[in-house]
């Protein structure tokens, strides 16, 4: 088996240290190129968000449906996960063997559910508030956004119970390493993606 | 230091930096020391810090030539989502005002 050349950012795969050009694998350009797709989506929903935060319609203000204890409990969930999928790509690295890969990746799948566990009693919460995506400009842009950074969270955690069982299944491959790779950079991706949801939205919205 | 330690230490560096950023945020909200439009500044100050420490630690895009290409792409990402972003904000914010 031939590694690939070594070209784009991400954990080096091969210990190739002494080329300089070498610090990354080649084959995940494409899915940066996704990635940043994704962030237009994302960024445009942000601006949608921003021109219509104050649009309440007389109904519940940002302050009075965003709890920040949730919000910061939900932080800190995504943001460990995202320390776990790193160490579970290292141990892929330098380890090789399944057991430490599986068990970081079933500790940021746990984290990953855990945070979509929350964030959907968050919504069930503020249902029960009145607070639905129909009642105001405000509501409906709320619900375009961060659901569709929990759809993805929900993506994420189908795809690595799909890798772990190509783990199981052909061990580590060529292919199962780099979608291991591929993986760990989307899911890096969604914890950047919430620090501006909660930096816009829940924080904007407990300002005085 | 070997390799493994070294790149560890680079997950858990950032983990801390973004620990402390988003702490500093919550604070910033938590007991306001500024005014709203203040605050608000000083939020998406600290949220871009830590977007640029995430990128660097977690997603290792960096000024080294073998990620080149991907900073690239996400520095042009960038000025496109600025642009759009920034395009949007002017166009509607401008309509609300003409409506009201």
């Amino acid at each position: 088996m031939s590694e690939p050349v070594l070209r784009h950012a991400g954990v080096n795969l091969g210990g190739t240290q002494d080329h300089p050009r070498a610090n990354a694998e080649s084959g995940i350009f494409g899915f940066w190129v996704f990635l940043m797709s994704d962030a237009v989506i994302f960024a445009l929903l942000f601006a949608l968000y921003g021109t219509v935060v104050a649009a309440t319609a007389g109904g519940p203000r940002p302050a009075d449906v965003f709890e920040l204890g949730s919000a910061l409990a939900e932080t800190l969930l995504l943001l460990t996960s995202s320390l776990t999928i790193g160490l579970a790509v290292l141990a892929m690295k330098y380890d090789g063997t399944r057991r430490p890969v599986l068990a970081w990746m079933g500790v940021t799948l746990a984290l990953g559910v855990a945070f979509l566990a929350l964030e959907l009693h968050d919504f069930a919460t503020m249902f029960a508030q009145g607070a639905y995506p129909t009642r105001s400009g405000f509501l409906s842009a709320f619900f375009a956004l961060v659901p569709l950074h929990g759809l993805h969270v929900l993506a994420g955690s189908v795809w690595m119970l799909v890798m772990a069982a190509q783990i199981l299944a052909y061990g580590f491959d060529a292919r199962v390493r780099i979608n291991v790779l591929r993986l760990s950079l989307f899911w890096h991706f969604l914890d950047v993606i919430w620090i501006a949801i909660l930096s816009v939205v829940y924080l904007q919205g407990h300002l005085p | 230091m070997n390799d493994r330690r070294r790149e560890t230490l680079t997950y858990v560096t950032g983990f801390a930096i973004a620990l402390a950023l988003t702490f500093a945020a919550f604070a910033a909200v938590r007991w306001p020391v500024a005014p709203a439009g203040t605050t608000f500044a000083i939020i998406l100050a600290l949220a871009l810090v830590q977007v640029v420490v995430q990128f660097r630690c977690f997603l290792h895009v960096s000024f080294a030539r073998s990620s080149r290409e991907d900073l690239l792409l996400v520095l042009f990402s960038a000025l496109i989502i600025a642009l759009m972003v920034s395009g949007t904000l002017v166009i509607l914010f401008n309509l609300r005002t003409r409506m009201m």
